[in-house]
């Protein structure tokens, strides 16, 4: 069933060996393990040789503060033409959680990261425009994260 | 004039630059009760909008956050609000997720059911759509045509779950509860008189030549743009793309039925519109295709540790009363 999926995989470990970390294959999705510094470059190969040229979402998890590395970022990388789907993902750690854009490749990463900053302080270096954008600008913290409460801090006020 | 398209990398830099014919205007937020609240920073020459900068998040409700704190069975009713438009799309979209995870098996007549549903859902949105586009382009009548149809949806989504807007009818493991005594009755009615009701909307609008002039051409988004954005769903069929989740990656045994995927290739408010119209007849189809294949069977999975038990056998069997105290208290 993810034979093909497989494929991909083998041509982003024949382009580059050091692309992928670690491939996990589970409910017939499989998962790519990227090097934080390699994602750009991974992406950038699959959209020009693999076909994916649609992201159909990019999205932050937290995996608690007592992991590490704690955040990931996920990569959907979609095909219109084979409708073939991979996930791709970055290992951030809480004390450097920098990733490379990918908002260059597909426009849509642009707001998508945004939101990732907004919700879980993943910073997206080289982001044109890196603001907050569902919580409002003077927002504290990133609501997001395990250890953000759920009714937040103290009463907000939009003084 | 492709307005999305030029709108500059760095949005803020824009606002800055000197008018000259130009004005900017801020429009919005609308109240928050209203839906689809946002606001956008626009730059105008005359009626024409050179830049849009939009603002959103006002009805940002932390869904994502609320679901760390509920048991994946309770996840449900979130997404009942994430578009009150398409409750049970939402509703599928989740417990399907939740059943690949459990690996469950789901009957035939509960896959069926949500097909059905899926489509009424389908066409009930589209009828939203329709009214409260042609109200925004000046058609008030339309309007209540439209609407009057959605209730007659509605009514039926209401029969099977109890909720109109929020019906939280699809649950892991199959469904809430099966469909009332004379539900194929109510439905065949509604799909045999909706026809009539989608001829009344095309004489209304589709060959009306100032509808035709106020949406062709305009807001165009080209076939490149619309995969780089990750636009879904008509917007994307509107743009020449061909493709279909229900056709190409298909889900709930949607492979077995027969319709047909609507793409236009223009790109423009028009080429949007046509596809929608097309797709509400093609969900018909498959609405009818559902209701005739109906067949008396369970509706949900055999799976007790997970699936929430009939509350009939909870006032009679001793262990389907445990497993709903396991998976509910």
């Amino acid at each position: 069933m993810t034979e093909k999926l497989h494929g991909y995989v083998e041509q982003l470990k024949t382009e580059n060996g050091a692309w992928v970390a670690n491939v996990v294959d589970a409910f017939g999705e499989v998962t790519v393990e990227v090097p934080r510094d390699s994602i750009e470059a991974a992406c950038q190969f699959l959209k020009a040789q693999a076909g994916f040229n649609m992201l159909v979402d990019l999205c932050g998890a937290d995996n608690g503060p007592e992991e590490d590395p704690r955040f990931v970022v996920n990569y959907h990388l979609f095909g219109t033409q084979h409708h073939d789907r991979l996930r791709l993902q970055v290992l951030l750690s809480e004390d450097d959680p920098h990733v490379s854009t990918v908002s260059h490749i597909w426009s849509t990463a642009n707001w998508h990261e945004r939101e990732t900053w907004d919700m879980f302080g993943v910073v997206f270096d080289g982001h044109p425009d890196l603001r907050r954008i569902l919580l409002p600008s003077d927002f504290d913290g990133h609501a997001l994260r395990k250890d953000y409460p759920l009714r937040g801090y103290e009463p907000y006020s939009l003084n | 004039m492709g307005v999305l398209a030029e709108t500059p990398v760095n949005e803020l830099d824009l606002l800055d630059q000197p008018l000259e014919s130009e004005m900017t205007l801020s429009m919005g937020p609308q109240h928050p009760s209203t839906h689809g609240v946002l606001r956008l920073d626009l730059r105008l020459d005359g009626e024409l909008v050179i830049s849009a900068v939009p603002d959103i998040g006002y009805l940002h409700t932390g869904m994502e956050k609320l679901f760390e704190y509920k048991k994946y069975q309770q996840g449900i009713v979130i997404t009942d609000r994430m578009d009150y438009l398409n409750p049970l799309g939402n509703n599928l979209a989740y417990v399907m997720a939740a059943e690949k995870l459990l690996g469950l098996e789901i009957p035939e007549r509960a896959q069926v059911i949500r097909v059905l549903f899926c489509e009424l859902q389908r066409i009930a949105s589209h009828l939203v759509w329709l009214g409260t586009h042609a109200l925004d382009i000046g058609a008030m009548s339309v309007f209540f045509f439209a609407f009057r149809h959605r209730e007659k949806i509605l009514n039926l989504i209401e029969a099977a779950s109890g909720g109109r807007m929020t019906p939280s009818y699809f649950r892991i493991g199959g469904l809430m509860m099966d469909l009332p005594a004379g539900f194929d009755r109510r439905c065949k009615q509604f799909l045999d008189d909706f026809p009539e009701a989608l001829s009344t909307f095309d004489t209304l609008v589709t060959g009306n030549t100032l509808w035709q002039a106020r949406t062709k051409g305009i807001g165009i988004i080209s076939r490149e743009d619309a995969i780089d954005w990750g636009l879904t769903g008509p917007c994307l069929r509107g743009s020449g793309v061909d493709l279909d989740l229900r056709r190409d990656n298909p889900y709930t045994g949607y492979e077995t039925y027969d319709f047909n995927v609507c793409v236009e290739t223009d790109g423009d408010v028009w080429a949007r519109f046509l596809v929608r119209m097309r797709e509400m007849a093609e969900s018909w189809k498959i609405s009818r295709q559902a209701l005739e294949r109906l067949k008396p069977g369970p509706i949900k999975a055999d799976a007790p540790k997970v699936v929430l038990p009939d509350r009939d056998d909870m006032r009679k069997h001793m262990d389907s009363l445990i497993h709903h105290f396991l998976i509910v208290a």
